[in-house]
């Protein structure tokens, strides 16, 4: 037993330390910290910055423009960058297509796609649920139907995160309605910019346009846009959500939470003192703080398991579920922590912008409305009963 | 023992059923809270047509004198429509104040008008450092010039933006969290010296900040005995929360009303999705939850007008403590049992998930009334 990193692992850590020190712009820090909104701009001056340093796309193999870091050396990072305020990367492209295309996308798609995600020319967003198909995925309807060269697709995806500023999407379609479900889906490449696509926007109960509906009316895909072989697709699909699932239980971004609440929670004042002195209060975030603790750990023990390569398995969904439950949590104490103040809606103080006077706690205006947007990280990436559904028949065997 | 309603209060509820059901759509809400007022004027001057913004108010006010159980028919129907118009702050909050408080000079000046509907009450009692201790008052009123002189911050005065007068609680002795020397005030809203911060609020309404910058007020704006308001404050807070609950309570109903639907229609897996148990059993909590909090809004409001008492304190920081903790409970596992569908803007749910928490945010939190609860801890 040794729960130590390695000196190389500690050197590492130096050096991200060191470089997050050097070149991380504190503008966009203090944003990312206070959890006000980033410009686009905010997130291409960080992209230019993370590629100029050969990070942004850790994981690719190196002949692709990666540096193959290991369990331990992204975990490293993910602590590190949610620690100071790293602005998240757009997962869709780097961390979600760009891995299947790697493992199972021909020569030709590789040369064509990821250089374009690492210069960031290419803005990917995810066609995976449906009106009618959410946690089951599997009995999707758009319909791709082979013309010729092209396939002729039909249908609409939802829940399409940022999908207004993306010029690329990768599609679960249907190409097969012959045999179960499973086996007639294909993984198919489309630009949106092709005739019949439309998007429309869905705004969440914070008013926020994050999430959006798309719409295919007989558009023209080629058929090198197939990745893989026809009705293989849920075989990628299920490898893409592994590696979705491995990042969703957020513990970086929980530790960041926390040490946001807590300063928080050090400035805000109830009975004439700080509000972290306070029985009830303490005693509330003590218990997350103990939660996240040992997820943290559990954490740590998936990424030792795959440390000698492979894939987590449904500890994976397990830790998923404990996770989004502490972030959530912590959602919660912010914005209790704040008491009459969680009622005002003070939109223009999220902007990256404003420069205002702020109406109680600097950092008071997104709570509310981080607290009920946070919602959905017990819904997305697999909802949490999916994910128990999961470990109860891996796991448990039930 | 009977829980029903009489038939006057029935006729009460059913009054207001209807009318929300007739006026409230969905959709006319959400055009409600982008007006200016962030509530429909016209639906408010129908409440007053219906007599209904005189409920509580005696006979020779227009009203019919209804204690706890009329005030809970109202807010809970209220609570169906989630309602913006400011019927808690004015009638219920603002008018008890003055009522409770005031002499026969302003209780004509303004009952009147606030049980006709023609005058807007709001309540301007917390401040930025009070969380939610309605004792915890630094804003100072200062003898001056036969008057008073107000000096401070009152901190989310819902409806403050455009009500008439506002009734606000500032020192005239003591130090900031102690009981005695705090004063109330009945403060028209165009005196001078009112700064007012308006924002809306995350569940569609519409309030204030006031910053009071050397206002100068009359001897005739003090509510009742200088220095000796907390009482009144603390009594007609208790009214306030009662009705709160009872509108909770409206709004937890159509939650789950609206959640079960759902549970029935959405397919997946090729069945509805109440077919499968997890979801069964967590809609059950949700009815249960809902059944805790009506028992509780229930016994609120049979203590609302009672005589001050610890058991009144014991009851009324229980019921909010429930209805706290239930709404949020509701609220959430709510938007869990939609899924994405929950969190939408378009669809109705979402605005009923967030006045359920946001409710917890008024007159104090489930945690706040515990800790209250215990300081009033009976020996076994």
């Amino acid at each position: 037993m040794n729960m130590n990193y390695t000196t190389e692992e500690l050197a590492f850590r130096d050096e991200v330390r060191a470089f997050l020190d050097e070149k991380l712009p504190a503008d966009i820090a203090a944003k990312v910290k206070g959890f006000r909104h980033l410009s686009k701009e905010d997130h291409q001056r960080w992209q230019k910055i993370l590629s100029a340093q050969g990070w942004y796309a850790s994981h690719w193999p190196e002949e692709y423009g990666g540096v193959e870091w290991t369990p331990v050396q992204k975990h490293i990072w993910d602590e590190e960058s949610c620690r100071y305020g790293v602005p998240r990367s757009v997962p869709f492209g780097v961390n979600m297509v760009a891995p299947v295309i790697i493992k199972f996308g021909n020569d030709e798609q590789k040369h064509k796609y990821l250089p374009r995600i690492l210069s960031g020319e290419d803005w990917w967003c995810q066609g995976y649920s449906e009106p009618g198909a959410g946690s089951d995925l599997a009995s999707l309807k758009t319909r791709a139907v082979r013309e010729g060269d092209h396939y002729i697709v039909n249908g609409q995806k939802t829940w399409t995160t940022l999908g207004q500023y993306a010029n690329m999407i990768f599609c679960l379609v249907r190409t097969n309605t012959e045999v179960k479900a499973q086996a007639g889906i294909s993984f198919l490449l489309i630009d949106m910019n092709t005739p019949g696509i439309s998007v429309r926007p869905i705004i969440t109960l914070d008013g926020e346009h994050e999430v959006n509906e798309v719409f295919f009316e007989d558009v023209k895909v080629p058929v090198e846009n197939l990745v893989g072989e026809e009705d293989k697709g849920w075989t990628y699909a299920k490898f893409l959500l592994t590696y979705e699932r491995t990042g969703l239980a957020g513990i970086g971004l929980s530790k960041a939470a926390l040490s946001h609440l807590k300063a928080l929670a050090s400035r805000r004042i109830k009975n004439g003192r700080p509000l972290i002195e306070d029985t009830t209060f303490s005693q509330r975030i003590a218990k997350v703080e103990i939660d996240l603790m040992a997820a943290g750990i559990s954490n740590l023990r998936i990424i030792a398991s795959v440390e000698g390569g492979g894939m987590p398995g449904a500890e994976s969904s397990m830790l998923k579920v404990k996770g989004t439950e502490i972030r959530q949590s912590i959602n919660d104490l912010a914005r209790r922590a704040i008491g009459p103040y969680a009622i005002p809606f003070v939109e223009e103080e999220l902007s990256h912008d404003y420069d205002g006077e702020f109406l109680s706690d600097e950092n008071a205006a997104p709570l509310s409305a981080q607290y009920f947007n946070n919602r959905k990280l017990s819904i997305f990436g697999g909802s949490n009963e999916i994910q128990k559904n999961i470990v109860s028949k891996m796991i448990l065997g039930l | 023992m009977d829980f029903r309603l009489n038939e006057e209060q029935q006729m009460l509820q059913d009054t207001v059923a209807r009318l929300v059901r007739g006026e409230y759509s969905f959709e006319k809400r959400l055009e409600f809270s982008e007006t200016e007022a962030g509530f429909s004027v016209d639906f408010w001057k129908q409440l007053s047509e219906l007599g209904l913004t005189a409920v509580p108010f005696s006979e020779e006010l227009g009203g019919f004198g209804g204690g706890g159980v009329e005030v809970q028919s109202v807010m809970t129907e209220l609570g169906r429509g989630l309602c913006l118009e400011p019927y808690l702050q004015s009638v219920i909050f603002g008018g008890g104040l003055i009522s409770h408080a005031g002499n026969d000079s302003q209780k004509e000046t303004w009952l009147g008008g606030i049980a006709s509907g023609e005058l807007q009450a709001a309540v301007a009692l917390q401040e930025p450092q009070s969380f939610y201790d309605l004792n915890n008052v630094e804003t100072r009123a200062e003898k001056k010039d036969g008057g008073y002189l107000l000096n401070g911050r009152k901190a989310v005065v819902i409806g403050g933006h455009c009500a008439d007068v506002i009734v606000v609680s500032a020192r005239t002795s003591g130090d900031a969290r102690d009981s005695g020397g705090i004063s109330l005030f009945a403060l028209k809203s165009d005196t001078a010296g009112i700064e007012r911060r308006v924002y809306p609020t995350i569940d569609g309404s519409k309030g204030c900040d006031l910053i009071l910058n050397n206002v100068q007020v009359d001897a005739d704006a003090l509510l009742g005995e200088e220095g000796k308001a907390a009482e009144v404050i603390e009594y007609q807070a208790g009214r306030a929360i009662a009705a709160l609950c009872a509108e909770a309570v409206g709004v937890m109903e159509v939650a789950n009303e609206l959640t079960l639907d759902y549970l029935k229609q959405r397919k997946q897996f090729g069945v509805p999705i109440g077919k499968f148990q997890v979801l069964q059993h967590r809609m059950v909590d949700m009815m249960s939850e809902l059944e805790q909090a009506r028992s509780m809004a229930i016994l609120a409001a049979s203590v609302a007008d009672e005589e001050q008492s610890d058991e009144r304190r014991r009851v009324l920081a229980a019921a909010k403590n429930v209805i706290g903790h239930s709404g949020q409970f509701i609220s959430e596992q709510g938007i869990q049992s939609h899924g994405g569908i929950g969190m939408t803007w378009e669809y109705n749910f979402a605005h009923y998930a967030k006045r359920l928490v946001m409710i917890n945010h008024q007159l104090g939190d489930d945690d706040f009334h515990l800790e209250h609860y215990a300081s009033l801890l009976q020996a076994g």
